[in-house]
C-alpha cells in the first residue's frame, strides 16, 4: 500500500515539473529533506492581507505552517480564520471581489506569483469543507474518484480501484462502505460523508490539507473519528485545520494560531502562534490567554 | 415573578374554559362546510326560482355568498372569531381554486367532445393530397414534430449555454443588459417572431420563401428566452459548496460546469426544456407566414412547404368546403391532438424529473 502511494507521488511530481517548470527543483530537493513526509509541504505566509471588495477582513498575517503537523486555527467567529485557509489555495479569489496581499509561498514558490494556474495550485493544496457536500449525482466510488475523473487522463480501472480503496482506508471509511460502493454517496451519515470528502480530498494525493472546521456538523464519536484520522494522516500530509472546538485544537493540533479582531469591522489579525500546549498553558499574550480559557469568545 | 405564576395559571384556566363550553360544544361537526355549502346553494337557487331569473353563474355566486355568512356565524358562536376566519377564508381560496378550474375543465370537455368524432385511422395516416374532402392530417401531425423538433435543437444548445454564461460566467453590465432583454424576448408576440423569420430568410432566398426550417427558426425565437430563464433558475438552485468542492480538488471551471453543474441539475434542464417545448408547439401565427400552407407530407424542414397542427386546425376552420361539418371536425381533431402531445410532453418531463432528481441541500 505504501509502495504504491510512493510511486503515485512520483507520478505527480512529474506532472508537476511539466507545469511549474524550473522552480521545482527546490521543491523536490525540499522534499527529500523531510525525514518521514513523501510530500508534505511548508507553507509560509507574509504579510498577507485579505480583502471582500473594500472590507478588509484579514490584516498582515505571517505565520508558517509546517510539514507533518496539524496547525489550528483558532479564534473567535469573524475574525478571518476561513477567510486565510481559503486563501491559502486560491479559493478566495472565487468571491466576486476578493484580493490577496502579500505573498503566499508553497516550499518557497509563490502561489499568487505570476504565471501560477490556480487550479495546479489546489491539485496540491486539497480542502475538506465545513459541511460535508458530496456530489450527489455520483456514488461512493465515484465520489472518491471524483479527482482523478476530472483531472487525470485515462487511467486503467485497477489502478483507480486500488487509488479509491487506498483513500477509503485512509479515511477510515473502507470497512463500512466496501459493500455498497455503487450507492450514492448522499445516502450515507454525516460523519461518513465528511470522512468520504476526507477520502476524495486525498485520492488526488496533495501535498497539503486544509480543513475549514470539518467536525462542526458531526456529533461527538464522528468527531473523534475524524480527530484520529487527522493525526494519522499527519505523517503524510502537512495539515491546516480552523475549528471552534477549544478542545480539539489541544487533542489534534501540534500548532496553534489564535486569531483575533479588535472590534467588528476591523480586520482580523493573528495574535500569536506556537506549540499548542504552549499556546493553552502559558500563551504570551493576555487575549490569548482570555480566549482560551474561556473568558471571552 | 409576575410571568411565570400567570403561565402555571394559563393551562388550568385554557382547561376549566374547555370543561365549560364542552369538548364537542368547541367545535363544528366535520360534515359543517359541506352542509352550509349544499345549503347555501339550495337556498340560493330557490331564491333565484321564486325570482323568476335563474341562471347558474348567479346561483354559484349567492351560494358562496350566503355560505361565507353562514359558516362565519355559526362558527363564531360556536368556535370562537378566530376558527371563524380561518373557515371563511378556506372557503373562500376552495371557491377561487373551483372558479379556476371551471375554464380549464370546460375546455378540456368541450375539445375531447368535438375533437373525437374526427380522429379515426385515416386522420393519422393519411395526408390531404388529392382529396377536395376529407383525408387526414398526418402531413400536418408529421410538420408539427419536424418543426418543433428542430425548434427545440436549435433552442436548447443556445439556452442553455446562454443560462451557462448568466449564471456562471457574466457579471456586471453586459450580464444585466443580457438578463432584461431575454425579458424582453420572453414578451415578443409570437407574430414579430414569425416576421422576423421571413425577413431573415428572405434576404437569402427572395421573397415568397416558404420552408419548415423557417417555422423552426421562428419558434426558436420564442423558446430560448424561456429555456434560458428557466436554466438560468435550474443553475442558480445548485448549491455553491458542490463547485467549491470540485475546485479544491483542482478541478478547471468548465469541467466543474461540464461535470458537477450540469448533471447535478439535469433533472430541472429536461423539465425545462419540455415545457418550452409544450409552450410552443402549438403556435400558429408565425407558422402562418414561414412555413405556409400544404396538403401532402414533407419531412424535410429544407425543402419547401410544410403544414402543421395548428395552422391545418385554422384551415379546415376557415375554408371548410362543401362538407362543412367533417371539416370543423376534423379542425377539433387537431386541435385534441395537439393538446394530447402536449400532455404527453408534460408527463414525459414529471417522469423524468422524478427519475432523474438530484437532492441538494
Amino acid at each position: 500500500m505504501l509502495g504504491a502511494a510512493g510511486t503515485k507521488r512520483t507520478a505527480a511530481e512529474a506532472g508537476q515539473v511539466e507545469t511549474t517548470g524550473g522552480a521545482v527543483t527546490g521543491t523536490s530537493s525540499g522534499v527529500a529533506e523531510l525525514p518521514i513526509g513523501r510530500g508534505a509541504k511548508t507553507i509560509e505566509a507574509r504579510n498577507v492581507s485579505l480583502y471582500y471588495g473594500d472590507f478588509q477582513a484579514v490584516e498582515d498575517v505571517t505565520m508558517k505552517i509546517e510539514p507533518n503537523k496539524v496547525t489550528a486555527l483558532i479564534g473567535s467567529s469573524g475574525c478571518g480564520k476561513t477567510t486565510f485557509l481559503r486563501a491559502l489555495n486560491r479559493m478566495h479569489e472565487l468571491t466576486p471581489g476578493a484580493t490577496v496581499e502579500g505573498e503566499i509561498r508553497l516550499d518557497g514558490e509563490d502561489v499568487y506569483g505570476a504565471g501560477v494556474d490556480p487550479v495546479q495550485v489546489r491539485r496540491l493544496v486539497g480542502m475538506v469543507f465545513q459541511s460535508p457536500n458530496p456530489f450527489p449525482t455520483m456514488s461512493i466510488y465515484e465520489n472518491v474518484a471524483a479527482g482523478l475523473n476530472l483531472n487525470a487522463g485515462r487511467m486503467k480501472k485497477t489502478e483507480k480501484d486500488g487509488v479509491v480503496e487506498r483513500s477509503l482506508r485512509g479515511a477510515n471509511l473502507w470497512e463500512e462502505v466496501k459493500d455498497r460502493l455503487d450507492k450514492p454517496g448522499s445516502g450515507l451519515s454525516g460523519g461518513q460523508q465528511q470522512r468520504l470528502c476526507i477520502a476524495r480530498a486525498i485520492a488526488v494525493e496533495p501535498e497539503v490539507l486544509l480543513m475549514d472546521e470539518p467536525c462542526s456538523a458531526l456529533d461527538p464519536v464522528a468527531t473523534l473519528a475524524i480527530e484520529d484520522l487527522i493525526r494519522e494522516l499527519k505523517d503524510r500530509y502537512t495539515i491546516a485545520i480552523v475549528t471552534h472546538n477549544m478542545q480539539q485544537a489541544a487533542r489534534a493540533s501540534d500548532l496553534t494560531a489564535f486569531f483575533n479582531l479588535e472590534k467588528t469591522g476591523r480586520p482580523g489579525r493573528l495574535v500569536e502562534i506556537g506549540p499548542t500546549e504552549t499556546i493553552f498553558t502559558k500563551p504570551e499574550q493576555q487575549a490569548t490567554e482570555d480566549y482560551v480559557s474561556g473568558r471571552f469568545g | 415573578m409576575a410571568p411565570p405564576v400567570e403561565k402555571q395559571a394559563d393551562p388550568s384556566g385554557g382547561a376549566l374554559a374547555l370543561a365549560s363550553t364542552g369538548i364537542s360544544g368547541g367545535v363544528l361537526p366535520g360534515w359543517a362546510p359541506y352542509g352550509v355549502v349544499a345549503g347555501s346553494a339550495l337556498f340560493a337557487a330557490a331564491a333565484l326560482l321564486a325570482a323568476g331569473s335563474f341562471s347558474v353563474g348567479v346561483m354559484l355566486l349567492g351560494a358562496v355568498l350566503v355560505a361565507c355568512a353562514v359558516l362565519y356565524s355559526w362558527s363564531r358562536a360556536v368556535e370562537g372569531s378566530r376558527r371563524a376566519k380561518d373557515r371563511v377564508v378556506t372557503l373562500a381560496i376552495a371557491a377561487a381554486f373551483g372558479l379556476a378550474m371551471i375554464p380549464l375543465i370546460s375546455l378540456l370537455y368541450e375539445v375531447a367532445k368535438r375533437g373525437i368524432p374526427g380522429l379515426s385511422v385515416e386522420f393519422f395516416t393519411e395526408s390531404a393530397r388529392g382529396v377536395i374532402n376529407g383525408g387526414g392530417a398526418a402531413h400536418a401531425i408529421m410538420g408539427t414534430l419536424v418543426i418543433t423538433g428542430v425548434a427545440v435543437l436549435i433552442s436548447v444548445p443556445i439556452g442553455i449555454m446562454a443560462a451557462i454564461y448568466l449564471t456562471e460566467y457574466g457579471s456586471g453590465k453586459l450580464r444585466r443588459a443580457l438578463t432584461f432583454f431575454v425579458d424582453v424576448m420572453t414578451g415578443i408576440p409570437s407574430i414579430v417572431a414569425g416576421l422576423f423569420a421571413y425577413a431573415l430568410f428572405e434576404i437569402f432566398f427572395g421573397p415568397g420563401i416558404r420552408l419548415g426550417v423557417m417555422g423552426s427558426v421562428a419558434l426558436s425565437v420564442l423558446m430560448i428566452p424561456i429555456v434560458i430563464r428557466s436554466a438560468e433558475e435550474v443553475l442558480k438552485i445548485v448549491p455553491n459548496h458542490l463547485r467549491e468542492a470540485a475546485y479544491a480538488l483542482g478541478t478547471p471551471k468548465w469541467k466543474t460546469i461540464v461535470k458537477i453543474v450540469l448533471p447535478t441539475a439535469f433533472a430541472g434542464l429536461v423539465t425545462g426544456v419540455m415545457l418550452a417545448t409544450a409552450r410552443i408547439i402549438g403556435e400558429t401565427a408565425p407558422l402562418l407566414v414561414t412555413t405556409g400552407v400544404i396538403d401532402s407530407i414533407n419531412s424535410d424542414p429544407f425543402d419547401g412547404r410544410m403544414q402543421n397542427l395548428a395552422v391545418y386546425a385554422y384551415n379546415e376552420y376557415r375554408s371548410p368546403g362543401v362538407m362543412k361539418q367533417a371539416s370543423y371536425d376534423r379542425a377539433w381533431a387537431a386541435a385534441l391532438t395537439l393538446i394530447a402531445i402536449v400532455m404527453i410532453l408534460n408527463v414525459v418531463a414529471r417522469l423524468i424529473y422524478r427519475r432523474y432528481k438530484t437532492e441538494t441541500r
